[in-house]
């Protein structure tokens, strides 16, 4: 091969070198203050904003805002789950080490964002729906992801080779995100089936005002980053956590 | 593979194979669904398509952990995996065996324990039409989840954290076909979805199992 040719292959590949741990670290650590910051910023500003400097809903009164909190979580609750099924693949078929452990270093985060979710719309569903829970489609679904979320932490935690765990693990993502979908689609049948209609709608789904969307859009964003920080906190941890367990092992051995 | 499914046959319905113990468990939360929620037999022929399938369920997962971890314990699982049937055979094979001495027997018994529970009559046939569907998915769901907690000492309460919600889409469908014919609404669309699950179930949770399995045999 040409030595031209070669540079735009190794360019192109380049996504792969975060999947060297030293690499990773050198470019996270790095990178995880400005991150972290940036998440800081967004937090601060979106939800300041959206708390004091916006009105309150002609219908809801105050307790709109807690959209801030509750929709930005819901999001991250998911695409959590998302982000672990994609890295569950990479780690199946090109076993990068960083991958599983990122995939390990989500699943909490992930499960907390979806119990803030789910306290939060329990919160604001209480003085508008009259009702601390319901069994609506989105709650139930909500509530089954957060399942999944337990089963797949409990599996980590209860295997003692660590490769093992995050076959077995990444194996569990991959089935999960199907029946996930599936008991998604499942609930929505179930509900329509008992209620024949159902009479709560999830106020998140009307068009929202100019007003609210922007701080939402930033808090949001402040989401995305924090848990962007809280992952890359969590997979450094599990690197040093792996290296300090390397070194033990070396020290038995000599 | 014939011969695997009369050894397992043979295994589970002899003598300490457990093979009552679901049926009688069955039985037992039968009973006490009345028992807690009172005698008022409307109140009881409303849930009872529910009970039923929750029952059986429960049921089912209680012998999951039999489909490997014996064969694991004395390294026959060793033997299956290097035999010339492919492994997702195996599972299959051991899934089938599975329904065959938990599910069916439950499947059979239902029918009684709805007359406890002052099962509507034309509900009968559908709650039947149900689990007969239903409990194979439940089989080789757990399946999965067995050849998951195959390796661990203690793994009899992490494999229902596992399966349980799993078990959601079966459930649900399971449980709406079933109370929709005890109400005499028609049936044909869970009844479609269940045997969807079912299906697609037996062809594709078999490969999962056994990548599983593979793992924990390393």
């Amino acid at each position: 091969m040409q030595h031209k040719d070669s540079v735009p292959i190794s360019r192109r590949m380049s996504l792969w070198e975060y999947a060297n741990p030293k690499k990773f670290m050198q470019v996270s650590g790095a990178a995880l203050p400005w991150v972290g910051g940036l998440a800081a910023l967004c937090l601060a500003v979106g939800l300041i904003w959206g708390f004091f400097f916006t009105p309150d809903d002609f219908r809801q009164g105050s307790t709109v805002k807690i959209i801030y909190i509750h929709v930005p979580a819901a999001l991250m609750g998911i695409n959590a789950w998302l982000m672990m099924l994609v890295t569950s693949l990479i780690w199946l078929v090109r076993r990068h080490h960083v991958s599983a452990l990122a995939a390990k270093a989500a699943a909490p985060v992930g499960l907390v964002m979806t119990v803030i979710a789910l306290a939060t719309g329990a919160i604001w569903g209480q003085p508008m729906w009259g009702t601390w829970w319901a069994w609506d489609p989105r709650l139930t679904s909500f509530l089954i992801l957060g399942l999944f979320y337990l089963g797949y932490i409990a599996l980590w935690a209860a295997i003692d080779n660590p490769d093992t765990a995050a076959d077995l693990t990444s194996v569990l993502c991959l089935v999960g995100s199907v029946f996930a979908l599936l008991s998604r689609y499942a609930v929505l049948f179930w509900n329509q089936g008992l209620h024949q209609g159902a009479s709560l709608t999830v106020t998140q789904d009307n068009p929202i005002s100019d007003i609210y969307y922007w701080p939402l859009i930033t808090s949001i964003s402040g989401f995305v980053l924090l848990f962007l920080t809280l992952v890359l906190v969590r997979t450094r941890t599990e690197i040093r956590r792996r290296r300090l367990q390397a070194l033990l092992n070396r020290e038995r051995m000599a | 593979m014939i011969a695997l499914l009369r050894r397992d046959m043979a295994v589970a319905t002899r003598a300490g194979g457990g093979f009552g113990l679901g049926l009688a468990f069955f039985l037992v939360v039968v009973v006490l669904v009345p028992l807690s929620v009172g005698p008022d037999t409307a109140v009881l022929s409303r849930i009872a398509p529910g009970i039923l399938w929750l029952g059986a369920l429960l049921a089912c997962l209680l012998s999951l952990d039999r489909i490997f971890a014996l064969d694991f314990e004395d390294g026959s699982l060793d033997l299956l995996a290097t035999a010339p049937l492919p492994l997702e055979g195996a599972v299959a094979v051991k899934a089938f065996a599975h329904w065959l001495t938990t599910g069916l027997p439950l499947t059979l018994m239902a029918p009684v324990l709805g007359v406890l529970l002052n099962l509507p009559v034309p509900g009968y046939r559908w709650l039947l039409a149900s689990l007969l569907l239903g409990t194979s998915a439940l089989s080789v769901i757990g399946a999965f989840g067995a050849a998951l907690t195959v390796g661990l000492r203690r793994g009899g309460l992490l494999l229902s954290l596992l399966v349980l919600p799993l078990y959601v889409p079966t459930l649900i469908f399971g449980a709406e076909v079933a109370r929709r014919g005890a109400e005499g609404m028609p049936v044909a669309t869970p009844l479609a979805l269940l045997a969807g699950i079912s299906l697609g179930c037996a062809a594709l949770m078999p490969f999962a199992a056994a990548a599983a399995l593979r793992v924990n045999l390393r």
